[in-house]
């Protein structure tokens, strides 16, 4: 693998690139909530940038809420075979 | 007597010649028969036909209409695909089991009454057990009989129910039921298990990632969404069905989340998936129906695609646990590409399938008020997407460099994959096709500006959630585990009942008996050892006998 080539990906730098590219898209389409006339079936969504806080704090959730739930339902890899 | 039979029975008896072929015969010979299938099916027009009178029973075993029409296209685009996927393997009984699952699940789908239903329900189930048995491992074997012995109860509790039915009503028509009674809701609960609902599902999640590389994908297409057919035309509007759906939408994706198998990540998103199909259903709309139709359609398409992905990265490293994989962009970097056109279309991206079909039930659930599930739904939409899809192409292909160099995909599947993610890219641009297929008029337009943008901001927000949490360290890594699910409940309990519990009982009874002997005979006697199958032989025996007495029930009431 030494002489391997080298992707754009294995450089740590690139990587920092996409995640603050990603908080700038966020940004922008939270930002652009504001400039188009929305048509919705609830008031709530409405609200400035409802979908993407959603998304977000659903997300989280679900990541925190499963990593609780390990300690209720991890087993031993081979538990059935025993 | 008309003499059309059903298109699945193409693929049934073409199964059985399968083996006479050799080499590229018999390749040329496997694409055909789905083609040729097909071909029969555009030429049937609308209508009942095959109609054979059994004893006084008259079954119309085809009945081609719209709901069962739009189903019959997903499913022989399925089969195309599938074969194509599986071209390159050697063995003929996946072959065969492929196709004649197939060709029976087709056959479910243009049953006309009850009575053909079910001889396709089972059929399903027996064919699709030998794409399980044929990994020839031991887990894979005791998986399929977990599996056969679910598939088989849910036709059990499908033959109780109609013959309820028919004694009731004397009708064996497969249109509209309802849950009214005792025969409808054993109908329903078998539908309920090949749909994997809530509690009944985890034969899902236990088998297919227990198949062979060919065989999940032939199996992700066609038992649940037969399930979700039956359901959309026997019970459409049923309100609990909306319940059950959104369960299914939210609850398996917290497994997803945690789980290290990335096939079982697929099961898990697959229920999810049917969640969504099945708030369609109970919703009833014609928008909704609408949706459930479009959404099985494009569904198949993408699941497929993903599965054959991942069985991809599993006959190239030998492994398909997250723990294992990692930087196979570098080796594999088509099947990257392909397994991210079926990510982006399971979450439902603008200009890929998913977001064409997964709105319809939305905008279905807001314009009904169901204002709860529309907020789990919302919840599940972005959890679909974190899960399958970032966690799915990041562990295998990205994350970090796991060391792992392999060969990128054979020709073949990477051609079926090709296919499958060009008819994803090709639904999401241009829905008309899709939509002119569905059971009723189409009065929506998917690319509205607060559409699109609503959906990427949900999208993007939550990928930036999972890069932020994996940037903190707090994103729980994979680990090799078993995560304890609904099967627990048949696979570990019966033996903790029986060591704690029965087995003492059994040895003091044993031990008085052997007193009581002894003083007799002096003879030593044991208690036979009871384990695991037996053990499920005896659940299936006491729920026969459970049918029965509520058969003899029903019999005896006035």
């Amino acid at each position: 693998m030494e002489n391997e080539k080298k992707y754009w990906l294995d450089q740590p730098h690139n990587v920092d690139k996409i995640f603050w590219g990603l908080v700038g898209i966020c940004a922008l389409l939270a930002v652009f909530d504001v400039f188009y006339p929305k048509h919705v079936d609830f008031f709530w969504e409405d609200w400035i940038a409802f979908y993407g806080v959603y998304g977000f704090v659903s997300c989280v959730g679900l990541v925190l809420l499963a990593k609780q739930m390990r300690k209720l339902v991890k087993r031993d890899p081979d538990y059935y075979e025993r | 007597m008309s003499v059309e039979f059903s298109p699945g029975l193409i693929l049934i008896a073409g199964a059985v010649l399968v083996p006479l072929f050799p080499g590229a015969w018999r390749s040329a010979y496997l694409l055909l028969l789905p083609v040729l299938s097909f071909a029969y099916l555009a030429v049937l027009p609308y209508g009942e036909y095959g109609q054979v009178l059994v004893f006084d029973y008259l079954l119309t075993t085809v009945r081609v209409d719209k709901l069962s029409f739009v189903f019959g296209v997903v499913f022989h685009l399925a089969v195309f695909l599938s074969v194509l996927y599986a071209l390159h393997e050697r063995d003929n009984v996946q072959h065969v089991a492929g196709l004649m699952y197939a060709g029976s699940a087709i056959g479910g789908v243009f049953a006309g009454d009850l009575i053909t239903l079910f001889i396709y329900w089972e059929l399903t189930a027996i064919s699709s057990v030998f794409l399980i048995w044929a990994r020839r491992t031991e887990r894979a074997y005791r998986a399929g009989l977990r599996y056969v012995m679910i598939q088989v109860t849910s036709g059990l509790l499908l033959l109780a129910g109609v013959v309820l039915r028919v004694r009731e009503t004397g009708d064996i028509a497969f249109d509209f039921l309802g849950l009214s009674d005792l025969a409808t809701s054993l109908i329903f609960v078998a539908f309920g298990i090949k749909c994997a609902f809530p509690l009944l599902h985890n034969w899902l999640q236990d088998a297919y990632p227990e198949a062979t590389v060919a065989g999940t994908v032939f199996l992700s297409a066609f038992t649940t969404k037969l399930a979700v057919y039956a359901l959309a035309r026997g019970f459409p509007g049923t309100d609990m069905l909306v319940w059950i759906g959104a369960t299914m939408t939210a609850f398996p994706i917290f497994y997803a989340v945690i789980e290290n198998d990335l096939r079982r990540v697929l099961a898990y998103s697959l229920n999810n998936q049917l969640g969504f199909m099945v708030v369609g259903i109970g919703i009833g709309t014609e928008m909704a129906l609408n949706g459930t139709a479009a959404h099985a359609f494009t569904h198949i398409i993408y699941k497929a695609l993903l599965f054959m992905s991942m069985g991809a990265v599993l006959y190239r490293t030998g492994t398909i646990n997250g723990s294992d994989l990692g930087g196979l962009y570098k080796s594999m970097p088509y099947t990257t590409a392909f397994c991210i056109v079926g990510a982006a279309s399971i979450s439902a991206f603008p200009l890929f399938s998913g977001f064409v079909s997964k709105s319809l039930i939305m905008t279905a659930a807001a314009d009904e008020s169901y204002v709860l599930a529309w907020w789990v739904l919302l919840f599940a939409s972005a959890g679909v997407f974190h899960h399958s899809g970032i966690k799915i192409p990041f562990f295998a292909f990205f994350a970090r460099d796991s060391g792992i160099r392999c060969r990128e995909a054979p020709g073949n599947m990477l051609l079926a994959m090709a296919a499958a993610a060009f008819l994803c890219v090709a639904l999401g641009i241009y829905p008309e096709p899709l939509y002119r297929l569905l059971p009723f008029p189409v009065d929506y337009a998917p690319y509205t500006p607060t559409h699109v943008i609503t959906q990427l901001q949900l999208l993007l927000f939550s990928a930036l959630a999972f890069a932020l949490l994996k940037r903190t360290g707090i994103y729980p890594p994979e680990l090799r585990a078993t995560n304890l699910d609904s099967d627990w409940v048949y696979r570990r309990l019966p033996l903790i009942v029986w060591s704690t519990v029965l087995l003492p009982v059994a040895h003091r009874i044993d031990r008085c008996q052997q007193w009581l002997l002894s003083r007799a005979t002096s003879a030593a006697v044991t208690v036979p050892e009871i384990r695991g199958a037996s053990l499920l032989a005896l659940f299936v025996v006491l729920l026969l006998f459970s049918l029965l007495v509520t058969g003899f029930w029903q019999l005896a009431r006035p």
